[in-house]
């Protein structure tokens, strides 16, 4: 994949099932957002296929491409002026004509999205008069109003508190498992990643270098190496699964 | 619910009956509107029907034309760009296409539709180039901080300016009456401009008008539009170009009117909310009406001399603007 001249990802292989929740990991500037926003289509793809059931999707135009692949994007720079409802009827655009007529039908699959993320009492504010994690979820309630197959998130959890992080996660897994979704997320946080994804991609100067179940990749080697710096690895007390020390010696 | 939803339009619509009524009643001459009436259905005295199809029916009807475009045209800006200071006067545009204007008035084409139609042709091309210009400067990724798009505007719009002078100056007499044009006040062709414009007008103002839903998912970012379903590129070029045609059609016959196109979506945006599906058609109505008015007072103000209008719209606006500069900076607003 290329990103202006300079090549930026290479040989990415990975193949996502539905029903998964599959984290993307690794250093600042590996290419984790250049991946979302190549997959989603806003960074043009010069060489490599991105497959959704057999079709390659790159070919695809935006608004064939929107009906397979949604995006909660980072709840920053929102419009101010836009109500929680109008923003999430956006999630439709793909089905709609130029005019962006809705009809009762596409009224009732937002309202239902609204209300899978718990949110449906915020449906008369406006989207500057709502907290960080309300944005984040009426966001996610957009894409899941898209009605795709595939979710990807580029660090959704990055402006929320501690409860609104997990809070999110656990909706975005409840809601991967219902609606047979394949969610694909950037996360920077390498516990909320070993907490709620299937598997987790470790990418490292635009490369894919290993992806696995959450005890396969976090370890104490990879991580090490990836991340360049100390990294123990101990067990959740509830769980067993593995989360991060870094070390600091 | 789907009679709450039209009352903006009603009382726009209200409003510009009204605004058009005192246009065509009030000059050197009064006419009442039961005389008007009598006129429009052809049993008036001939001194007024010749008055109000000859002079004010023109005039008005221009003025119609040049408001909803400056209105239209200031709200598809101010989305495209998401700034609220976007305005075709502000970001040079309307400078660009008055140097366009007056390019193609030098070559003093033959008095005839056709000629006249070079005019907003011109004004187009230099409309086209000026924005394109301003845009190339101020923007940093797929941003337009407001400071850079204030500043770039100000530069090209003086550079426009001056151009347009030197040509003026160089020119005969006939063409230094065109200064008072060029400070927004309109020439009186009578119906020949007003024919020569529409054509330019109509396919700008259909291009806009559904462009309302395009405009609601730009104000996301360009990132999440494309993500949404939309072809960012294209519509940016779609809606850039029949914006430029629009404010290209105003300037032409009307000069360089600041303001309405920064005032008019302002006022609308705090009425209905931020759906451009509706801002764009009120501020296209409403953008009528303020002119209309904007204009009588320029007839009235000094007659029987008359002011350019403007001046008038510079004089309300320049204080608007400021004001939502102000709080604008105040709100960390877009």
């Amino acid at each position: 994949m290329y990103y202006g001249t300079r090549q930026i990802l290479r040989d990415i292989g990975l193949e996502i099932r539905s029903g998964e929740v599959v984290a993307l990991i690794g250093p600042n500037g590996a290419g984790k957002s250049t991946l979302i926003r190549s997959i989603s289509g806003v960074v043009p793809v010069r060489a490599g296929n991105i497959e959704v059931n057999d079709t390659n999707i790159t070919s695809l135009s935006s608004m064939e491409r929107a009906r397979q692949i949604a995006v909660v994007p980072q709840a920053v720079s929102m419009p101010p002026a836009f109500t929680v409802w109008e923003t999430v009827l956006l999630g439709r655009t793909p089905y709609l004509n130029f005019l962006g007529q809705v009809s009762e039908k596409d009224e009732a699959l937002a309202r239902l999205a609204l209300e899978q993320v718990d949110a449906l009492h915020l449906i008369e504010s406006r989207m500057d008069e709502v907290s960080g994690g309300e944005q984040q979820r009426v966001l996610l309630a957009r894409a899941l109003t898209q009605d795709t197959p595939i979710l990807l998130m580029d660090e959704p959890t990055a402006h929320l508190d501690l409860r609104h992080q997990i809070d999110l996660l656990k909706l975005i897994k409840k809601q991967a498992r219902e609606k047979d979704l394949t969610v694909l997320i950037a996360l920077h946080d390498l516990n909320l990643a070993s907490l709620f994804a299937d598997r987790i991609a470790v990418v490292e100067n635009g490369l894919l270098c290993v992806a696995g179940t959450p005890g396969e990749t976090l370890t104490p080697e990879i991580l090490s190496s990836v991340y360049h710096m100390q990294v123990h690895v101990i067990a959740h007390p509830e769980t067993g699964a593995p989360l991060i020390a870094p070390g600091v010696s | 619910m789907i009679f709450m939803r039209r009352v903006p339009y009603l009382s726009s619509f209200t409003i510009l009956l009204f605004a058009v009524l005192l246009s065509i009643a009030i000059g050197s001459v009064f006419i009442s509107p039961a005389e008007i009436w009598n006129t429009l259905i052809g049993r008036g005295a001939e001194i007024s029907t010749s008055i109000l199809w000859k002079i004010r029916l023109p005039r008005t009807v221009l003025v119609i034309l040049t408001g909803s475009a400056l209105g239209i045209s200031g709200a598809s800006y101010q989305g495209l760009f998401r700034n609220p200071l976007a305005d075709p006067f502000l970001i040079g545009v309307a400078s660009g296409a008055g140097l366009g204007a007056v390019i193609a008035m030098s070559v003093q084409w033959p008095y005839s539709f056709w000629g006249l139609m070079a005019i907003p042709l011109a004004a187009f091309i230099t409309a086209l180039l000026t924005v394109f210009t301003v845009y190339t400067i101020a923007r940093i990724g797929h941003t337009v901080p407001t400071t850079n798009l204030i500043l770039a505007g100000v530069a090209v719009s003086s550079f426009a300016t001056s151009l347009t002078s030197f040509l003026m100056l160089r020119s005969s007499d006939e063409m230094r009456r065109a200064l008072g044009w060029l400070m927004g006040g309109s020439i009186q062709n009578g119906w020949t401009s007003i024919l020569a414009i529409l054509p330019f007008l109509l396919i700008g103002m259909s291009v806009l008008l559904v462009s309302g839903h395009a405009l609601n998912l730009l104000q996301f970012g360009d990132d999440q539009a494309q993500q949404l379903g939309l072809n960012v590129t294209r519509t940016r070029a779609t809606i850039l170009i029949a914006a430029s045609l629009v404010t290209a059609a105003a300037v032409s016959f009307s000069g360089i009117v600041g303001f309405v196109g920064l005032v008019v979506p302002h006022l609308m945006r705090m009425w209905v909310g931020a759906d451009y599906r509706r801002l764009l058609p009120l501020s296209l109505i409403s953008g009528a009406s303020v002119l209309l008015f904007a204009d009588v007072i320029a007839r009235v103000v000094l007659a029987p001399q008359e002011l350019p209008v403007g001046i008038v719209t510079a004089l309300a606006g320049a204080p608007f603007f400021l004001w939502v500069l102000r709080r604008s900076k105040n709100q960390g607003y877009w």
